[in-house]
């Protein structure tokens, strides 16, 4: 038996999430506006967008940000999916442990990540470039991995898998033809997630970049810091679009894989 | 059987040399000092804590602790009631609500950010509806101002707050109202006794969430602030990559992850008092 909501609370929510979009819409709507100086509508254009191909350092940026996004993914996802496997068998402890670990990223500021790393690899005598940022986008993102895949091997019971090990499975078959085929949809939305989390940081990049290393959320930063441009509304469309359709895969795959018994979003 | 605890070692020694020893170095970088050419160097020395109990440091933190708190509570006044509303929605309007508040998660907060700077800059999209209807007769100043920036946190740190309290108020014995409600409780009583309570973890995470990624935002008050407005970070960020003096960047760095620390065990435990007496009151 639910009670209606006051319809205020109705307002108060429509008015809430229209606040939340309109500002990420108009963005949408600017970048196909056929004006540079973007105050009122001047016609339906895709010239920003044309803009950007022919832009050296976007396209330098957006291959950095593709190197990095890729390489950083494979290392994150093997690191995040060991390490859920590896606490199968463990007690508490170890649990507990490695929770605290790999919540650690998760929950320090960005920006403390970002500058302690930098002190590492300067001590460590490190240039800054590619390589530097994909370890610190591997830090970061093995920790989204490892939540989503401890999630997925919670959900599964042990029946598969005895079952194969009493028909006289070894250890390495039984996981790679029961445990495996039931974590992967883990896997592969952990993948995404890394991926998203990856292509879309900024603080942690802003400090472990080097010159030639600009990705593309380093190089929005610098041209909003000079003022607005159609280019910059065009690319920021593509990014959102990007990220959107990217956390929508990964959780349809999750949901799907998980049957019956409904996921939730993923909320970090 | 207990190979598999060999697969953490890989996780293990990343998380211990890419996370725990640059901590580390930071809180020994902080005691150090530093030479005339920026590079850190013995001996030890508390001047990096020193400087900044000088007047404008203190100032900027003040700022950076009001401007987080009052984006905490605004945060929180504005969510709570979405969250509720989708909570207690059917379940295809919850569906869609979470989609919509899970979205902007995933949205650069810088691009989200920029968006403001499109509406708020003196020849931008608020200051031509206002000058259009005749509300205003010139374009008013909105862009780098303090309200500025913390319209811009608000704006980005809103799903951080509303998902936590739609958690805690889906989980939550819906017969407990109930009950309420049969023993002659009215709506606000019910609310105020069993609803507010019950949600009060998620309101606890949304509003740590919220404060603690509030300071650390150097970009919204870099952005949409301009230079006049300045927050803690900015100052660290500047330490480490602009003035390069980083024992007291390092420093300034410890105070903040220390003080945000206490504040928030200061507010669990106001949190879990206030709770307590509640509880008392009503058996």
């Amino acid at each position: 038996m639910k009670k209606k909501s006051h319809p205020l609370l109705g307002l108060h929510s429509l008015l809430l999430m229209v606040f939340i979009y309109v500002p990420i819409l108009l963005i949408i709507v600017y970048s196909f506006n056929n004006t540079r100086l973007s105050g009122d509508w001047k016609g339906f254009t895709f010239e920003w967008y044309a803009a950007l191909l022919d832009n050296r350092h976007v396209m330098e940026a957006l291959t950095n940000s593709l190197t990095v996004a890729v390489i950083s993914t494979i290392v994150a996802t093997l690191l995040g999916t060991l390490a859920a496997l590896s606490l199968r068998n463990v007690g508490k402890r170890w649990k507990g442990g490695m929770n605290s670990l790999m919540y650690l990223p998760v929950v320090i500021p960005d920006i403390i990540m970002g500058l302690s790393l930098l002190v590492l690899f300067s001590q460590m005598h490190i240039p800054l470039g590619k390589a530097t940022v994909i370890i610190a986008h591997i830090t970061f993102s093995m920790s989204y991995v490892y939540v989503v895949v401890t999630a997925r091997l919670a959900g599964m019971g042990r029946q598969l898998e005895e079952a194969a090990t009493d028909l006289g499975a070894t250890g390495w078959q039984t996981f790679r033809y029961v445990t495996l085929p039931q974590i992967m949809p883990g896997i592969v939305s952990g993948a995404l997630i890394a991926f998203t989390m990856s292509l879309d940081d900024f603080m942690v990049s802003f400090f472990v970049a080097g010159p030639s290393s600009t990705t593309l959320p380093i190089y929005i930063y610098g041209q909003v810091k000079r003022g607005i441009s159609p280019e910059i509304n065009a690319l920021c469309t593509l990014l959102i679009l990007v990220s959107v359709v990217l956390i929508l895969l990964a959780q349809f795959i999750l949901n799907r894989g998980k049957g019956q018994k409904k996921h939730k979003m993923l909320p970090i | 059987m207990n190979k598999s605890k060999f697969l953490m070692v890989p996780v293990l020694l990343w998380a211990a040399l890419f996370l725990l020893v640059p901590m580390l170095i930071v809180v020994v970088v902080s005691f150090l000092s530093r030479d005339t050419l920026g590079n850190v160097v013995f001996p030890f020395s508390l001047t990096g804590y020193k400087t900044f109990f000088d007047s404008l440091y203190l100032g900027i933190y003040w700022d950076t602790l009001v401007l987080s708190v009052a984006t905490t509570v605004i945060c929180l006044l504005v969510s709570y009631p979405l969250a509720y509303y989708i909570a207690n929605a059917t379940p295809r309007i919850q569906t869609w609500g979470l989609i919509l508040i899970t979205i902007p998660f995933w949205i650069n907060f810088l691009i989200r950010t920029y968006a403001w700077v499109l509406l708020l800059r003196t020849q931008g999209i608020v200051n031509s509806l206002l000058l259009h209807f005749g509300w205003i007769h010139e374009p008013m100043q909105m862009l780098y101002t303090k309200g500025a920036v913390l319209l811009g946190m608000v704006y980005n740190f809103i799903p951080f707050m509303v998902l936590p309290i739609y958690v805690a108020l889906e989980q939550m014995d819906k017969r407990l109202l109930d009950a309420a409600s049969d023993l002659g409780a009215t709506r606000w009583k019910a609310f105020r006794h069993i609803t507010l309570p019950q949600s009060k973890s998620g309101i606890m995470t949304g509003c740590v969430l919220v404060f603690v990624s509030t300071s650390g935002m150097f970009v919204v008050t870099d952005i949409l602030g301009g230079a006049k407005s300045m927050m803690i970070s900015n100052i660290i960020q500047s330490q480490y990559l602009g003035a390069r003096n980083w024992p007291f960047g390092s420093a300034l760095s410890i105070i903040f992850v220390i003080t945000s620390l206490i504040l928030i065990l200061l507010f669990n435990r106001a949190m879990q008092s206030r709770a307590d007496r509640a509880k008392e009151g009503t058996t």
